[in-house]
């Protein structure tokens, strides 16, 4: 069959949720502050923690009950105490439940303290969109979180990303909001399954998943799916897109952006969060601030419209980014509208 | 209790360094030397010098924006605590935290929270990260009568009981949330009485005597290190200034009739000296000694206080991420 070596190939590489399950599993093994703590965590009822009660024990793998301020403002003092947690806090749209830890202690403490706390936490959310969840668990609320200094987010796109990130996350001595966008759960990342255990992909260092010279195109997140679809698209109609992945919010590439800009000239950015205040949105100011010599046409931002959720497919599909909405922002950038 | 002259007489060394070192303070305010309001915890001392002597320096603490007590009593430096409040380089936090959120991680101090009841999760995850790591230390969690209505105060307690974390939870009951009686916006009298639905002991004790509190807190933190879990110990006590000193409020919410008896009759720092004279635990000039010498030592926390440079501008954007290898 000539779609054996594909369907290898394809098994090789590394989903997100075995990333997470690599990931974290090669850290907790790697040292013994590392803690893990969520809800339904021992059951493995999110699919990234198989055989980790057998594997580390009931003091390292603990289920938390609902009860996330608590959660997340423990997880913080237990860093300041010595441990390195990390939260599964499951679903984004339940860190508003915890937002004044986030705000207040996790983000704060460090440096209302003079520099007396280190606040090694990660906590782990999905972006639960795009599956009928309805407005209550479909948030993508990173971008609230990008207007609190203290904090450092990473978005990842792929597998192999979300592993090396991960890793480096549980490494620092800073507070870090994993933000893992649902509709990549079953997807394969591109790219093979690193076997290394030092895997690290530094934060604050864009990919360019894709080389191009007409238009930019930068993705947060699931939208670099969107962004990589569009641009083989266009290509067929002698559109050549770059295709810029920031993979971490904060710090955010700034000159990663701006070189791929200066080089094209023009710049979509595919971002799932609403639009107002999105990552887009600071992404586009900073264009218009420290790049705007480069700039041959408008920035254009691809977002969610400043909607809820409804439930309906029917409704829900319509108010995302799609390829479809790339490609239409991408032709207007050019000039090209059709 | 058969109380002993030592750690009689460094309850009332901490006592005193709680009201003298705030007594400074409104001096300072009234000097314009303040940069901004005080909660003072004058009137509240026993209460908090019997909870911190009862545990040891390595012990973390948490507590709230009335900030200045915890940590006086948990041993910090007043020097450094005294710069912080004037804005200077020289202060604990370098000038960022100020009068709400004093800090001080050499002695257990992991932080005072201006947002009530913030900092209460936070005493949980000391107490976390001392079970996981076994190294036996306990978690004193300082709250008030108004972060008992708080719900993170519920999902902490409950977390820590269902995990039988070392945490010892401590409500100063001050009678008063800003303008409102405790009592007024509280389901209970007493608020040690929550306990049991978190299934953990409970017990209130008077507040204006250390160590009634001390007792409390002693087998509080024994249990605690004993692995059986967290305990809430509730001390009456009274606020004798405003809720913030230098905050005006036009229409008297309380009659400075109570005000007044609790001055002239529950002062903790009186009560205790009258004790130690009449039970020979010290003589007059031993009570003036000590007495002196914490005066001493205020003056001398003000003069470094003052004396502090205000920090540089560039103060302003460090400390935001820890960032290996550099200094902090």
């Amino acid at each position: 069959m000539s779609t054996a070596p594909a369907a290898a190939r394809r098994a090789a590489q590394l989903g997100f949720l075995q990333a997470i399950q690599q990931a974290q599993h090669e850290e907790m093994t790697r040292d013994e502050r590392v803690i893990l703590m969520g809800q339904d965590l021992r059951a493995n009822v999110f699919g990234a923690a198989q055989g980790f009660l057998e594997d580390f024990g009931p003091s390292r793998i603990r289920d938390l009950p609902l009860s996330e301020a608590a959660s997340v403002g423990m997880a913080a003092g237990a860093a300041m105490a010595g441990l390195r947690p990390i939260v599964d806090l499951t679903v984004a749209s339940f860190m508003f439940c915890a937002m004044d830890q986030f705000v207040s202690q996790v983000a704060k403490n460090r440096y209302m303290f003079g520099g007396q706390a280190r606040m090694p936490v990660v906590f782990r959310q999905a972006l639960y969109y795009h599956g009928g969840t309805a407005a209550h668990h479909a948030d993508r609320p990173y971008p609230m979180f990008m207007n609190v200094p203290g904090l450092k987010i990473m978005v990842p796109s792929n597998g192999p990303d979300l592993k090396g990130l991960l890793k480096t996350a549980i490494r620092d001595d800073n507070p870090v909001l994993c933000f893992e966008d649902a509709t990549l759960w079953g997807r394969r990342g591109r790219g093979a399954a690193p076997e290394d255990d030092d895997h690290l992909i530094p934060f604050g260092v864009a990919s360019v998943p894709r080389e191009g010279t007409d238009v930019t195109v930068i993705g947060i997140g699931g939208g670099v799916r969107h962004a990589l679809d569009a641009a083989a698209d266009l290509a067929g109609e002698g559109v050549s897109v770059e295709v810029v992945d920031p993979r971490t919010l904060v710090p955010m590439d700034w000159p990663a952006i701006l070189a791929s800009v200066a080089k094209t000239g023009r710049c979509v950015i595919v971002d799932p969060a609403n639009r107002t205040c999105s990552a887009a949105s600071e992404i586009a100011a900073h264009l218009v601030e420290e790049g705007f010599g480069s700039l041959r046409a408008p920035v254009l931002r691809v977002t969610s419209d400043d909607m809820h959720v409804p439930f309906s497919p029917v409704l829900e599909k319509q108010i995302y980014p799609s390829k479809e909405k790339v490609v239409a922002a991408v032709r207007r950038v050019l000039g090209v509208e059709k | 209790m058969n109380l002993e002259r030592d750690l009689a007489l460094e309850m009332l060394r901490r006592m005193l360094r709680i009201r003298l070192f705030e007594e400074a303070t409104i001096e300072l305010f009234h000097a314009g030397e303040l940069p901004a309001m005080v909660h003072l915890s004058i009137g509240q001392e026993a209460a908090i010098a019997g909870a911190c002597l009862a545990t040891t320096a390595d012990d973390y603490m948490t507590g709230n924006h009335r900030s200045h007590g915890h940590p006086i009593a948990k041993g910090a430096r007043l020097d450094r605590l005294m710069a912080e409040l004037l804005g200077k380089a020289g202060g604990v936090c370098k000038g960022k935290g100020g009068s709400m959120h004093l800090a001080d991680f050499s002695v257990g101090s992991l932080g005072e929270s201006g947002i009530v009841g913030s900092a209460i999760p936070v005493a949980v995850g000391a107490g976390l990260a001392a079970d996981v790591l076994g190294n036996g230390l306990v978690a004193l969690c300082f709250f008030g009568d108004g972060a008992a209505n708080e719900g993170v105060l519920h999902e902490s307690m409950n977390l820590a009981a269902v995990w039988k974390l070392p945490v010892v939870f401590f409500c100063e009951n001050n009678g008063w949330a800003v303008s409102v009686r405790a009592g007024e916006l509280t389901s209970v009298e007493d608020i040690s009485v929550r306990a049991t639905g978190y299934g953990m002991p409970g017990v209130t004790v008077d507040g204006q005597d250390p160590v009634a509190t001390y007792e409390a807190v002693s087998a509080a933190v024994a249990r605690a290190r004993r692995g059986e879990g967290p305990s809430l110990v509730e001390a009456k006590t009274y606020r004798f200034h405003e809720h913030a000193y230098g905050l005006r409020v036009k229409n008297s919410y309380r009659d400075q009739s109570e005000v007044d008896v609790w001055r002239q009759e529950r002062d903790p720092i009186d009560l205790f000296r009258r004790r130690l004279l009449d039970e020979g635990l010290a003589d007059e000039a031993a009570v003036e000694a000590l007495d002196a010498e914490v005066r001493a030592e205020v003056a001398a926390a003000v003069e470094f206080a003052r004396d502090s440079p205000y920090p540089e501008p560039e103060e302003a954007y460090r400390d935001l991420y820890y960032v290996e290898g550099a200094s902090t």
